[in-house]
């Protein structure tokens, strides 16, 4: 593929931490990707009218402060409320195991917690964008 | 409904569709631009720039809630640099411009440079259009943090608006050619710190030696992060708009930067032709090696590729 990937990294909610974020919008860049990083305490509403203006393949959301069972399927719901179906949502972050599969459910389609190498998420967006 | 009538409708998604398409140059997009060139012209474009840092972003965050208290509909596209290495880019402007992400009549699109050196992309002219037709009344376009030279702006915005900040030099940097002498309107931000007088003076002093000017630029000091002074800044930018339009002198301006365009974008599809030439049978690969064991020169290199492409067109 020739255009560079467009990726929304956005927090969430109101957690102040956002090294992770910016390590994985780092390490995104070095892959080739645009990376629109959005700043701290979003709210889904703005994640998703960013997402839209920026026509971004991903939106990557990263949270630590344990509300991610509430905002990630917000902001999957807005976007299907929206008509949008050719985004990418994935999410990271401290989230305990027995959370990952109603996440799943809800429509983010991977999560990748502490430890994960940024090889692995960058593989993974190549291989599963949507268009 | 296809993209095209869904632009002109004031959908935001097919807008954003066709800035991508653009970028990545699509020729649907292009072709799409052709048709509905009609209807542009109604947008009046004003360029932001200056050095990084110098609270660009905060600025056009400040600048675009003033003109939606006049009812204004606002695009702003916000340009970040790509990576000359790996293509990829950080986009962080929308970091200062939060508040507006849900105001319904506001634009904002991050592009990065994408290669292009003169502090705005290639697909920025585009895109400009494509805010046009969607019904945009103002269009800020957010440069690059520029250093000195870095001026392609001026051949696209109908007012330049200069961002300088308080101890970036002594007063040599203010007579300096180059970035100084593009604006229309100088804002010196983060007026808090001291130095700004100062810098106020080193600006108004330089442009005191401009000889019969029948505009001069303004000086307006302001704090954008305080919200402070972005009132009278508003002001001077519309009156700038003002001047240009009683004068005839917008007329001017953009039909020489529609010039310019156009001598762009053939450069653009003819630097291509080159290139492509040049790839040919491994041909710049051989004339480089030419080069350096002396068989050949740069100059008489270029010629052969020239001839090349002068041979197939007659």
């Amino acid at each position: 593929m020739d255009r560079p990937i467009r990726v929304l990294v956005a927090k969430p909610g109101l957690d102040g931490h956002d090294r992770g974020a910016k390590v994985i919008a780092r390490a995104l860049r070095d892959a080739g990707m645009e990376v629109i990083y959005t700043g701290l305490r979003q709210t889904p509403e703005q994640i998703v009218q960013t997402a839209i203006q920026e026509d971004v393949d991903v939106i990557g959301l990263s949270i630590l402060s344990g509300a991610h069972n509430h905002l990630f399927p917000k902001v999957v719901k807005l976007l299907k409320e929206e008509g949008i179906d050719d985004v990418l949502v994935i999410g990271g972050g401290v989230i305990p195991d027995e959370d990952i599969p109603k996440l799943k459910e809800a429509g983010i389609e991977a999560i990748f917690t502490p430890g994960t190498s940024t090889k692995d998420v960058i593989e993974y967006i190549k291989d599963n964008i949507k268009r | 409904m296809n993209i095209k009538e869904r632009l002109l409708n004031g959908d935001k998604r097919a807008c954003a569709r066709l800035i991508t398409m653009l970028e990545n140059d699509d020729e649907k997009a292009i072709s799409i631009i052709k048709e509905l060139y009609k209807y542009t012209g109604n947008a009046y474009v004003i360029g932001i720039t200056g050095a990084p840092g110098s609270g660009k972003s905060t600025l056009t965050d400040k600048l675009a809630k003033e003109f939606r208290k006049k009812g204004k509909k606002i695009g702003i596209l916000a340009v970040d640099p790509t990576s000359p290495f790996t293509g990829g880019a950080i986009l962080g402007d929308r970091i200062r411009m939060n508040d507006l992400t849900l105001d319904k009549g506001i634009f904002i699109r991050s592009m990065g440079t994408r290669g292009s050196l003169g502090g705005i992309s290639k697909a920025t002219w585009g895109a400009v259009k494509i805010l046009d037709i969607f019904g945009m009344d103002y269009i800020f376009i957010e440069t690059v943090g520029v250093g000195q030279s870095e001026v392609d702006i001026v051949k696209l915005a109908d007012t330049v608006l200069m961002v300088m900040v308080p101890n970036l030099g002594d007063d040599i940097q203010a007579i300096k050619a180059g970035i100084m002498e593009i604006a229309d309107v100088f804002a010196v931000n983060k007026a808090d710190l001291d130095g700004a007088d100062k810098t106020k003076l080193e600006i108004e002093m330089n442009l005191d030696l401009n000889q019969q000017m029948d505009y001069r630029p303004p000086v307006v000091k302001v704090s954008a992060s305080r919200n402070e002074n972005i009132g009278e800044l508003v002001e001077k930018l519309i009156e700038h708009r003002k001047y240009l339009e009683e004068t005839g002198k917008l007329q001017e301006r953009r039909k020489e930067n529609a010039k310019l365009e156009i001598i762009k974008l053939a450069e653009e599809e003819l630097l291509n032709l080159i290139i492509n030439k040049s790839l040919e049978d491994n041909l710049l690969d051989n004339l480089a090696e030419g080069i350096l064991s002396k068989e050949v020169d740069p100059y008489t290199a270029k010629d052969r590729i020239i001839n090349l492409i002068n041979q197939r067109r007659g």
